[in-house]
């Protein structure tokens, strides 16, 4: 019995693999801009605002890719459009928005006479369930957002770090902050099936996060969450597979073990070089007196 | 006339009266949701000019500089800037803003932060190639921190902390430099660092206006003034803000006289308080007018 090669004779198993690190690589890409501009919390909001779109597709038989994007993104839209009117605060926005899209997706779910397993899928994630068609489809949105980060990089960094000297120098802020708000939803969406609308956050923030507690530079932040990104769900997919658990669980499980580890780790060793130094001080002091 | 003699008058705009312009409001009001900040702005900066912005916290200091960067779009009257509408010549314009209003602990480095300076003049489909780094080492040369491009702008004190928005306004190669209280939170000697680099800058024919609430700094530092309270209410070189009638008017209730000696109350809670000493000064200063 061979732990890493024995899954791969099943092609869900494949399948899925491939799927978590293109969801990986996304997340991470999207969640780097998401955990420097604070906008965790809209992710939250963002992955709960899908589930009607998720819904409404699967009663017009229309591809929940389709459903998720228009839910998604019109969220994303209609809270930047509520915040910068400037009439209530930009969390107020988000908790009011969020909270009404899902409670309409709870209302469509529960018109639905039989209990429909597929769509509960969508709460926690079923990675394994994921069928070609389905990874030609998230693979496409993937590419899209890959693109668009790719192209904007600079800009989309220079509106973070200081979104007033950027607009002054001409930069269209609005629009970045706007587009920022859809790509992020977009990868919600990718990300749906995989990990589901509960733990998507996760996804996004946790790389981002762990890659923020050892980097300096915005390249190598991205780098780290990438490579946190994609490979956390491939051990947890593991994982899941030979300990039989819920796939999306334990790929959150495995990232938000990861970030511990590292905060612990980083935590530790400044500590460390504090006492270090005051002990060397204290040395210094003894000596001189 | 009570005014004593010597004292700027309130409705003269300019800082300098000939060559080209690097702003020119006319008839400006402009404010927040409903709550108006500054109305009947008249004022003209030239080019070349290093222009100190003083006046009480919630005068209008930040909401006038605002408006040059176009980052405001006045409600009545024109913000013109280097020869066209405020906003047009943005690639031209330079904003820094105040140190709280920046996260320090972002993963940038001192390079990273002059680099971004070329990203409006690259456009979006261009990677930053040798022209743009040759630019950014002589921005990081001229303000003296080409051995500290690598470090973390966190790392940096403050006085170097400016010094790198300072190259990045450079090797943008605007000129207009636009600062939000470049020298408020640094000890002297930074401070006469940072205005060494700001004179140099103006020489070599950049216009600098800078917002400040230090008026030690803005005398000793700066080349003119203007002296901002809802409207303009002195302006002119930088010897008037040792005047102690423009003084009176331009912080009202808010100078205090000891001996021969002035001290201005900066009260951070003058700006929530729009019932308070504000209208206070408007009453006096139409009364002083009539």
């Amino acid at each position: 019995m061979n732990l890493i090669l024995d899954p791969l004779g099943y092609a869900f198993f494949v399948r899925a693999l491939a799927a978590s690190a293109i969801v990986g690589l996304v997340c991470a890409t999207v969640g780097s801009y998401m955990v420097l501009r604070g906008l965790a919390f809209m992710g939250d909001a963002l992955s709960h605002s899908a589930f009607p779109g998720v819904v409404a597709a699967y009663f017009l038989k229309a591809p929940f890719y389709l459903g998720a994007s228009i839910a998604a993104v019109g969220t994303a839209l209609a809270i930047g459009w509520v915040t910068r009117q400037g009439k209530v605060r930009g969390d107020t926005a988000i908790g009011v928005i969020f909270a009404g899209m899902f409670a309409l997706g709870v209302f469509f779910f529960s018109l639905i006479p039989n209990y429909v397993g597929d769509l509960f899928g969508f709460l926690f994630g079923e990675v394994l369930g994921i069928g070609v068609g389905d990874l030609v489809a998230l693979s496409v949105l993937a590419a899209f957002v890959l693109v668009t980060v790719a192209l904007l990089w600079k800009e989309l960094l220079y509106a973070t770090f200081d979104p007033l000297g950027a607009a002054a120098s001409g930069l269209p802020v609005g629009k970045l902050d706007y587009l920022l708000l859809a790509l992020i939803a977009l990868t919600i969406v990718i990300s749906l099936q995989s990990v589901g609308i509960i733990l998507v956050v996760a996804m996004l923030v946790t790389p981002a996060a762990t890659a923020q507690l050892v980097s300096q530079s915005f390249g190598r932040l991205v780098v780290l969450a990438i490579a946190v990104g994609i490979v956390c769900p491939m051990v947890g997919l593991y994982i899941s597979y030979w300990a039989n658990s819920a796939s999306g669980a334990t790929i959150v499980l495995v990232e938000t073990a990861v970030f511990t580890i590292v905060l612990v780790a980083t935590s530790l060793a400044g500590r460390y070089r504090h006492a270090g130094a005051s002990a060397r001080a204290e040395r210094a002091g003894s000596g001189s007196r | 006339m009570t005014a004593t003699p010597g004292a700027v008058q309130v409705d003269a705009g300019s800082v300098a009266a000939d060559g080209p312009m690097a702003v020119r409001l006319v008839g400006v009001d402009a404010g927040y949701g409903d709550r108006i900040a500054l109305e009947e702005m008249n004022l003209d900066i030239p080019v070349g000019a290093l222009v100190a912005i003083v006046g009480p916290n919630g005068g209008g200091k930040s909401t006038l500089l605002k408006l040059i960067a176009g980052l405001l779009r006045p409600w009545t009257g024109t913000v013109e800037v280097l020869g066209a509408p405020a906003g047009r010549e943005s690639r031209r314009v330079a904003y820094v803003p105040q140190a709280e209003l920046v996260d320090w602990t972002f993963p940038v480095n001192v390079w990273n932060v002059a680099m971004m300076g070329r990203y409006p003049r690259l456009g979006p489909l261009h990677q930053p190639g040798k022209k743009d780094h040759d630019a950014v080492e002589a921005a990081l040369e001229r303000v003296g921190l080409s051995d500290r491009s690598r470090s973390p702008i966190g790392a940096l004190s403050g006085g170097q902390r400016r010094r790198a928005f300072l190259a990045r306004a450079i090797a943008a190669e605007a000129d207009l430099y636009l600062l939000d209280e470049p020298v408020t939170g640094v000890d002297v000697p930074t401070q006469e660092a940072i205005m060494d680099l700001l004179a140099a800058e103006a020489d070599r024919g950049k216009s600098v206006v800078a917002t400040t609430h230090d008026l030690a700094a803005a005398a000793r530092h700066f080349r003119s003034i203007v002296a901002v309270n809802r409207c303009i209410v002195a302006s002119g070189p930088a010897e008037i803000v040792t005047n102690a009638d423009v003084l009176a008017r331009v912080y009202g209730d808010h100078l205090l006289m000891l001996g021969d000696r002035l001290a201005v109350l900066d009260d951070s809670h003058h700006h929530d308080d729009p019932s308070g000493s504000e209208r206070h000064f408007h009453e006096g200063k139409r009364g002083g007018g009539a």
